[in-house]
């Protein structure tokens, strides 16, 4: 492919952070003067490509080419001395300092004690704005300006230092739709004048509206690159978050009971104002999985806070979440908890578990306050110690060795495993909230916890799942909700995922196009 | 031997090798090293006047350490025994002032003792309360209210209390003092050591079930090692952070039980000599626990009492560098150790 056209080629590209796998034998080309974009939910690697290519990480294997010689960079002074330049999603500029200042910065040239010539740098700053329709006062201190001037700074920055190819992370995630269509101006005529643009975002939309090119990521893999001109939004959403046909977990039909989890327009306006969730409507019962599916960042994360009382409290919630006609909006995690729901979160390690604590204290992890596990002022240790071996083998909890050793020591899924069994066997339970269930656990873990769920539900809970993977949420889901910006953007009906359990991968895409 | 058994022994080696140095530095200045140390051995555990003032000092050392042991389950730097120590100690000087002269033991006793937890645990709390509210590191607040302790005592001793050109505050009533050892247990050591040495070795092991054994430790510890986590397991970890320092305050006024009302039976300038400070480096020696706390407390008990005894062969100055030396040992191994896997 593009032998001399080739910016720059990445190849067999591997990173592992300890057991989890970032990326896996990525293979990417950018093409000189074109906008290459690299899409995938969150956590599939986008970010851990760049930053190699950026210089931020080496990665474990796998060559860099720039320009057609091959590179290893030790840190991001030598990704920029090779012209690579990167505009992260956090600004790295200094709100005191001008314009002018903060481009230099990192870069001046002359003596410790000179002054740098600003009257000069000022021009060439004018110049290449100019040039790029990126109007902006270089006189003016940075903290005057809009989020979306910042970002514009950001780049002259990048082309001051002499960047041919630029790195944009998530550039739209702050802009306004103007902005936005400013931004995408700019970097058509950055690849005009041969600078290539590797851009890195989840919305497929400007995918299709602005580059040439596209790759997309899945689980730390490359699942696809191809031309944009044979590209659909529909074919982009199954490859970002289909998943290959590995197995079907039987999933036998049934009546489903009663009313148990009743949400009736949620609204969130988070601290800072931004409004999260508008009108959020659902209704789980009894005996059946509902399904939520979206894409990352469109209001899980936020409905997850609100259903377990976790919310940040200087937000603004209204609307109602109701158990069995029992407000939970106000009610803290305890108090939730106690009515008989179980929570499984999103990221395990950082909300579910203790890591330095044994297997047994995690079991208990949440579930302290139950009396049947008291003794005196303490635990009953007795009683741990069986029911600890009773779920170990129950739900196949595998570790290498004692049963006090710290749970960081087990595998993901083992882990996984365990804040089931725990979750799964609360007394009276009557609502089972999961999130990403499955996420960064091995195929034969996934199964297991899939045959749970459905055990869940067939023993009359009812289930609450929110899950990116959309092979997942059609296995096991009785209804399915597609979540788009905060709100319920369209329902199947139990016949409709029935029909679409057994139809194949139109059903996903059918999905695919009501969440993006 | 595995890295787990090699670690717990990282103690051992830190002192080991602190003696060593302060041998090297003894030697030094032309003594003999092995002369000194036998000397500090023979006038300690020599002799029953020694072996009280050690236990006197480490009793106070115990106090401080486990001030700094219960918050550090959570996680907390509680680096202000020394000022909740000070306010406890006034507290408690103050209240067995105001008590009646008649008053009974059994009332006077725990009056001036609960007055001294409370002044020590308010302290404490302040710096937890900014903690919660406003996210204020502990370490800093800990330090500040350190010297507003100082400040406050030293103002209200001078100004206020003292007994006209002595510095310090008149003698408490009878029945708020705690007895000596040599009367509790019919010795003649004539030592100061008191009844709080035993009060603190109770101590010591009820924290240890706290913070082993019981509910509220494993709530202290998993609000420590993942608020996050603990947040969304229904653990109100403010109230964790709130409840630990308080505990940690009441313990460091605990400490005026030893050297006020065992001892000095009134506050004066200079009362703590430090102690709270080197209750952080008890509790460090002792990776914050408070059995190990036992044995530490003692070590530095000794050091402290035993480079007296050798005054005129060495200076005390040596012996603050073996302490401190101790300490730089403990964090380095310590830190070496954890390196690598496991």
């Amino acid at each position: 492919m593009g032998g001399v056209n080739a910016a720059a080629r990445l190849s067999g590209i591997s990173k592992s952070f300890g057991a989890f796998k970032a990326n896996e034998e990525v293979s990417v080309t950018i093409e000189r003067g074109s906008i290459h974009a690299l899409v995938g939910e969150n956590g599939a690697g986008k970010s851990t490509l760049s930053n190699i290519l950026y210089g931020l990480l080496r990665p474990d294997s796998g060559s860099i080419e720039v320009d057609g010689r091959r590179v290893s960079f030790a840190s991001p002074r030598q990704a920029i001395e090779a012209g690579i330049g990167m505009v992260h999603q956090h600004f790295m500029l200094i709100p005191t300092l001008t314009v002018a200042e903060n481009i230099v910065l990192g870069s001046e040239q002359g003596g410790l004690f000179r002054p740098l010539p600003m009257r000069r740098i000022e021009k060439e700053i004018v110049e290449l704005s100019r040039r790029h329709g990126m109007e902006v006062d270089p006189r003016a201190p940075l903290s005057t300006l809009s989020v979306g001037g910042q970002q514009r700074v950001e780049i002259i920055k990048l082309l001051y230092r002499k960047a041919r190819i630029l790195i944009l992370d998530e550039p739209t995630a702050v802009l306004s739709p103007p902005e936005t269509e400013r931004l995408f101006e700019t970097l058509r005529s950055l690849v005009a004048e041969g600078r290539s643009v590797l851009l890195i975002t989840h919305k497929l939309d400007e995918v299709l509206a602005v580059s040439d090119t596209v790759s997309v990521m899945k689980r730390g893999r490359l699942a696809g690159t191809m031309p944009v001109a044979s590209a659909t939004k529909e074919k982009l959403a199954q490859m970002m978050v289909g998943r290959d046909v590995l197995l079907r977990t039987e999933n036998p039909p049934q009546q489903p009971g009663r009313e148990v989890l009743s949400i009736d327009r949620l609204d969130y306006v988070m601290p800072g104002g931004r409004r999260k969730l508008q009108g959020i409507g659902l209704t789980v019962r009894a005996g059946e999985v509902y399904g939520v599916a979206g894409v990352e960042g469109n209001g899980q994360t936020e409905l997850l806070s609100l259903l377990w009382g976790t919310w940040d409290r200087r937000g603004n919630a209204t609307g109602s979440i109701r158990l069995e006609g029992r407000e939970l909006l106000g009610l803290h995690p305890a108090g939730i908890a106690a009515l008989g729901v179980s929570m499984i979160p999103e990221d395990r390690l950082r909300s579910a578990v203790i890591p330095e604590f044994s297997i047994g204290e995690n079991l208990l992890f949440g579930r302290h306050e139950e009396k049947a596990f008291h003794r005196g002022f303490g635990f009953d240790r007795e009683r741990l110690t069986r029911e600890t071996a009773r779920l170990e083998s129950e739900y196949d909890i595998r570790h290498g060795g004692a049963a006090n050793q710290p749970l960081s020591s087990l595998s993901g899924g083992n882990q996984q495993k365990l804040v089931f069994a725990r979750e799964m066997e609360r007394p009276g339970l009557r609502l089972l909230v999961l999130a990403q269930p499955t996420r960064g656990v091995d195929i034969g873990a996934i199964e297991q916890i899939h045959r749970r769920i459905i055990e869940a539900r067939r023993n009359g809970a009812a289930v609450l799942l929110i899950s990116s993977q959309l092979e997942e949420l059609i296995a096991l889901a009785t209804r399915i909700g597609c979540l788009f910006e905060g709100a319920i953007r369209h329902e199947f009906g139990e016949e409709e995922v029935r029909a679409g359990r057994i139809g194949g991968s139109g059903f996903e895409q059918e999905i695919g196009l009501h969440i993006t | 031997m595995s890295r787990k058994n090699l670690r717990s022994l990282v103690p051992l080696f830190a002192v080991l090798s602190a003696l060593g140095a302060g041998s090297a530095i003894i030697a030094a200045t032309g003594v003999s090293p092995a002369e000194v140390y036998l000397r500090m051995i023979r006038s300690t555990f020599g002799s029953g006047y020694g072996f009280g003032q050690v236990l006197f000092r480490a009793t106070t050392l115990l106090f401080a350490g486990l001030a700094v042991a219960v918050p550090f389950k959570v996680r907390l730097f509680n680096v202000g025994a020394e000022g909740q120590l000070l306010m406890g100690s006034f507290a408690a000087a103050l209240c067995g002032m105001a008590l009646p002269a008649s008053v009974n033991p059994a009332l006077g006793v725990p009056a001036t003792l609960l007055a001294a937890m409370a002044a020590g645990s308010i302290w404490a709390l302040a710096a937890a309360w900014l903690k919660v509210r406003y996210g204020v590191n502990e370490v800093i607040s800990t330090i500040m209210l350190n010297f507003i302790a100082q400040g406050i005592t030293g103002y209200l001793l001078t100004n206020r209390f003292a007994v006209p050109s002595t510095v310090h505050t008149p003698e408490m009533v009878y029945g708020s003092t705690l007895p000596g050892l040599d009367a509790l247990l019919g010795l003649s050591w004539h030592s100061p050591a008191n009844l709080s040495s035993l009060v603190a070795i109770a101590l010591s092991a009820s924290m240890a079930l706290l913070l082993f054994g019981s509910r509220y430790g494993y709530t202290l510890a998993a609000a420590g090692l993942n608020p996050e986590a603990s947040r969304h397991a229904g653990i109100d970890t403010d109230s964790r952070i709130l409840g630990a320092m308080a505990i940690g305050g009441a313990i460091a006024g605990l400490g005026a039980g030893n050297l006020v009302l065992g001892y000095k039976h009134w506050f004066e300038a200079g009362l703590t000599s430090g102690a709270g400070f080197m209750g952080i480096a008890v509790a460090l020696l002792a990776g914050s626990h408070p059995v190990w706390i036992l044995l530490s407390a003692l070590v530095f008990g000794w050091l402290d009492y035993g480079g007296l005894t050798v005054n005129t062969m060495v200076p005390k100055e040596l012996f603050m560098i073996v302490q401190a030396a101790a300490i730089l040992g403990i964090i380095s191994f310590a830190s070496i150790f954890r390196r690598g896997p496991g």
